[in-house]
Parts: structure tokens; sequence; C-alpha cells
């Protein structure tokens, strides 16, 4: 086999997995091990995740125990291997709502311009005037706490960054050379947008939603960590975390190890996000 | 002599300007016989791409805007058609292609998906067919291996192949007519010859009617059949081939002809026609060339020469044709 290639998409783009760079295969790597791990984590866990046992409190990793034990005496290894599957949930759904109604809104203000642009650049400018996170609480505090409410809050606040870069992209493209051929076809504007320009501006995109990805499982974390987020006693890395802090200068497993875990998921889609954007030639 | 497919009557194309419109394109018309290549020629600005895009009301930018006349597809008005019926007509039933295929040409879609997408658009067939019909009309534009070429993206394409491509794809739905705004352009000269055979063999084999926009006389001399000339935005002579190359009245056109490289004597420079075009913000009164031009007197800065037919397929435009009798101007 020459080289493996694969097709992302409807839009037909090939990916000659033989001219990606290292940082492509390490965070596909990370990733590809961290997806396993929640997928299998029934399997693999020693443990049940919740099952508290009284007699082996904050016990420092040993054989039977390989990363210790929290202060309810509960498997840090098993909660670990069990937060992936709520972490990794909180980088797909947190990048994915904010991702499609970007690229719609967007979309629209690029193409259309005029009126439309005008009234989405506006929301997007009141959205960026408050800080983040704090806009973030704040829409979870009317919500109630909850990973619900976490998307739901991700979705209204992160839309802003994706439908900025994709009306850029559409600014641009919408008079080149290919799009007037298209028109010159016949074809009406949605399919110009869908079938051919948004192929063409998503990529952009696509790199960026791997560093976002990033964004959104520390503030997934520290959302958790605030007590807005997972609740206990589901095994979140963020909770662990939070529920560690107090024992951090006696037990300093019980915050470690799920903040590894963090660190070293969060390295995976920034070093994809790196690989990919050199592969597909987009800058950042 | 049959009705003509395609007939442009008086059509007029301005431009907004911050001093009121300019009129880019000033009341231009011919027709175009079925099966016939007409050569449109002129300079850079001379109006001839935007009188074509204007022809599939594919107006480059929104300051640009039909003010008058007609155009006429085989009867039918296409300034006032709708906006379903301008589609069927786009593609459908004129085909355009462009002076660089490589950025008119979708970058993320495959050359077979580009065909496909146009014939699926304008007939109602199944995929099937349609890959059948994209290997069918990439077959009719002369390029090799069809079947595994349907999967190449259009970088994978040589530029005579992508030129070939983006005809084959303009081609798919077997238009009536063919709009080709200087094919050859961006070509090496011996892709412009295959290229330029390509558009002769799809005229005398499919009956396609084409319009070929150029600057190049050499080109007009090779493949058309009539020829328009067009200077600041106006036809000023139209007629036959061989009538305009060989019997030019205007004297833009025959300073076009006096300027090819081989018209020169040996060892002489090659002449040009002094002076620059006409912009849109600086058109001449009266005749638009008689800045330029050697035989120009009074009357051409005054009143703008009439079409006046010479021959029942000469016009010409010009109040002193050379060849003719001196005297006062022609009424």
């Amino acid at each position: 086999m020459k080289a493996a290639r694969s097709t992302l998409a409807r839009g037909g783009w090939r990916l000659s997995f033989g001219g990606g760079s290292l940082p492509l295969y390490l965070g596909m790597g990370i990733l590809g091990i961290w997806f396993l791990v929640a997928l299998l984590a029934p399997v693999i866990a020693p443990y049940d995740p919740i099952l508290q046992d009284a007699t082996a409190r904050i016990s420092p990793p040993s054989l039977e125990h390989l990363f210790g034990t929290d202060n309810f005496g509960r498997d840090i290894l098993s909660r670990v291997i069990w937060g992936a599957r709520v972490d990794l949930q909180i980088c797909v759904f947190g990048v994915i709502f904010p991702f499609l109604i970007g690229t719609f809104v967007g979309g629209l203000a690029g193409f259309f311009g005029g009126w439309m642009d005008n009234l989405f650049m506006r929301l997007i400018d009141i959205v960026l005037a408050f800080p983040f996170l704090v806009l973030m609480l704040a829409i979870i505090a009317i919500l109630g706490p909850g990973l619900g409410s976490f998307y739901l809050a991700m979705a209204l606040v992160g839309w802003v960054s994706y439908a900025r870069l994709i009306r850029a992209q559409f600014l641009v493209l919408k008079n080149a050379d290919f799009v007037q051929a298209a028109v010159s076809l016949g074809y009406g504007p949605i399919r110009v947008m869908v079938r051919h320009l948004l192929p063409n501006a998503i990529l952009g995109s696509v790199v960026f939603s791997m560093s976002d990805a990033v964004l959104v499982l520390l503030n997934g974390a520290a959302i958790s960590y605030l007590g807005l987020g997972v609740q206990p006693p589901t095994a979140e890395w963020g909770i662990m975390i939070a529920e560690g802090q107090s024992f951090i200068s006696t037990a300093w497993w019980i915050t470690a190890v799920p903040g590894f875990a963090i660190v070293s998921l969060a390295m995976g889609f920034s070093l994809l996000a790196d690989g990919l954007g050199e592969l597909l030639g987009v800058k950042e | 002599m049959s009705e003509p497919i395609l007939s442009l009557r008086e059509l007029s194309v301005s431009v907004e300007t911050r001093e009121g419109p300019r009129a880019l394109v000033d009341r231009v018309s011919f027709d175009l016989e079925p099966g016939e290549i007409l050569g449109l020629v002129g300079e850079s600005g001379s109006g001839k791409s935007v009188t074509c895009r204007a022809l599939i009301r594919l107006l480059p930018s929104s300051s640009l805007s039909v003010t008058g006349g007609s155009i006429l597809s085989r009867g039918e008005e296409v300034l006032t058609m709708d906006d379903r019926r301008l589609r069927r007509l786009r593609g459908g039933t004129i085909g355009m292609i462009f002076q660089n295929p490589t950025s008119h040409l979708d970058p993320v879609m495959t050359i077979g998906d580009q065909i496909m997408e146009s014939v699926r658009f304008h007939r109602s067939v199944g995929k099937k067919d349609a890959r059948a019909r994209a290997i069918e009309v990439l077959t009719q534009v002369g390029i090799p291996d069809p079947v595994h070429r349907l999967t190449n993206f259009p970088h994978e394409f040589s530029g005579g192949m992508r030129q070939r491509a983006m005809i084959a794809v303009a081609l798919a739905c077997d238009p009536e007519v063919l709009i080709a705004d200087e094919p050859t352009t961006a070509l090496d000269v011996t892709v412009q010859a295959q290229i330029l055979r390509l558009l002769m063999d799809l005229r005398d084999r499919d009956g396609l009617s084409i319009i070929l926009i150029t600057h190049d006389l050499g080109i007009v001399a090779q493949s058309c059949d009539g020829v328009a000339v067009m200077y600041g935005g106006r036809i000023c002579e139209r007629g036959p081939m061989r009538t305009i190359l060989g019997d030019a009245k205007h004297p833009y056109t025959a300073g076009l002809i006096a300027c090819q490289p081989g018209e020169a004597p040996k060892g002489q420079p090659v002449r040009t026609i002094p002076g620059q075009p006409p912009t849109v913000g600086a058109m001449p009164s009266g005749c638009r060339f008689h800045p330029r031009c050697a035989n120009a007197r009074a009357a051409c800065s005054e009143t703008q020469p009439a079409m006046v037919a010479l021959a029942p397929d000469h016009d010409l435009a010009c109040h002193y044709p050379l060849g003719a009798s001196e005297g006062g101007p022609r009424a």
C-alpha cells in the first residue's frame, strides 16, 4: 500500500496519511488511547468507580490500588477510567453544538451580507463583551447545575468564534472564481453555499475545533470543580480534583492523577490540532 | 438563414460610480447563428467579458447592472426571466468556460463529482447515469483514461487538462451555446492549439455554437466564422472572419491587424496603436476611438458614428472608413 487514504466528510478531502507529521500521530495516538479507555471502561476498571471502601480510605498507591484511593476509599484508577467517558463526552458535545451553530450563523452572515451580517455581528459583539467564564456561569446558574446546562451554556457562548471564522472565510471565498463558475452552471445560493463554499471554508474551523476542545475540557472541569457541572458521586476529573484539594498536602495522588489525565487529553487535542493544521495547510 | 440561437439587441451595462452611472457596454448588438463560432475581439477593458457575463446575467459585481436592451435566447427574453428559468438557462442552455481553469474548478471536489453535480442538477437522472455521462463527456473533451480521472482532484491535472475538465463540466448538460472567455490565455501555445481544435471539433460534431472572447487575432483567424470587434464598450465593426481580417474598414480593426507580430516587415519593430484604451471614467466624445485614430477629423469627436451595413453581413460604425473616397462624413 503506497499511502493510506481516507475520506473525510462528504466534501471528499483526501488526507494522505503518508504526509502527516509527528504531532499529528502523537495527538491521534493519545486521543485513540483515551477513546479506547472510555469505551472499555467496564472491562478494564479494576473497581466500581463509586464503590466506597471505609477500610481503605486515602491509601497511597499500592499493588491493590495502583493510583491509591480517595477519602471515601474509592479506587482512583477506576474513577479516572470511568471519568474518561464523561470528559470525552464534554469535549465532543461542548465542541459540536457551538461548531454547528457558529458555522450556520457565520455562513449566513458571510454569504448574504447586508442586514443579516450586521445583525449577527452585533450579536457576536454582545456575547464577546462579557468575559467567557462569567457568561457561562451566569447561564448555568439560571438553568441549574448539570451537564445539560453546561452544554447549553457552551453552545450559547462558544458559537461566536466559529461564526467569525466561517464568516471571514465566506467573505473571501464567495468572490472566488470557482464560485462564479458554480453560479454560471445555474446553481442556486443554497447549493453554492453548502456544496462549494462550505467544504472549502470549513478546514480552518475543523482545526480550530481541536484546540477549542482543550478549552472546553478545561472549562468543563472548572465548572464541575465549582460544583455547577457534573454532580458527585459521578466520576469526572474536575470533581475528583475538587474533592481531593483539601488533602493535597497529605494525599497528592487524589488530585495529581486526574490532573495528569486532563493534561494528557488536552495535549492530545492540541497536538492533533497542530498536526492537522500543518497537514491541511491551515494557518490559525 | 436560420433563426439566431442567441441575439443581443442594444445591450447596455452600466457601472455605478460616484459621478453617476457610466456605460461599460454601450448598445451592443450581435447575433449568434447555430453552429457558428463568433469571435469577440478587443483590448482589455473593451467590455467583451462584461457583455458575455451579462448574457447569463452573471455580472461580477453588484455595482454593475444591465441598463437597457434585450437578450433573446431562442426568442426568449433572458433579462426578464424568473430565477427558476434562469438557472435552467445557465449551464443547461448556455455553458460558460473561463480564462483560468485552475481557479474556476472547485479545489476540494473531484472532477467527476463536479461533472456529475451539473448533470444531476439539470436533468433528473440517477447516480449511475450521471457517472456514465461524466465518462462520456470526459472522453469527448479528450481526457485519456476517464474512468480513473473521475476520482482526481483539479490539482492532480495539468493546465491543459484542467481547461479540458472545465469544458467537460460546462458541456455536461449539452448546452447549445458555449461562452468561452479567453479560454486559452493561461495556456502555453501547443496546448492552446489543442483546446481550439477541441472547440472546433465540438462545433463540427455536435453543432455547438460558441462565443469566443479573445484579444488574439491569430486565434480568430484559426477558428472563428464571424467576428465582432469591440472598442470602449461599443462594437465598431462586425462581419465574417475573412471580410474583417482581409478587408477591415474600421481604422481600429485595421490597427489591430497591423499590430500582429507577423504583419510587420522584416527588421521593422512591431507596430502599435498609439495611446491607451479609454477607461470608464474618461470616455471620449463622439467616436470613442478618435483620439487614437490616424483618420480622425472634426466630425469624429462630435458625433457618434451609427452602425451601417456595408454588405448584408458586414456592419461598421465609422465616419471615415478605410478605402472610402474623400468627402464629408457619411450621414
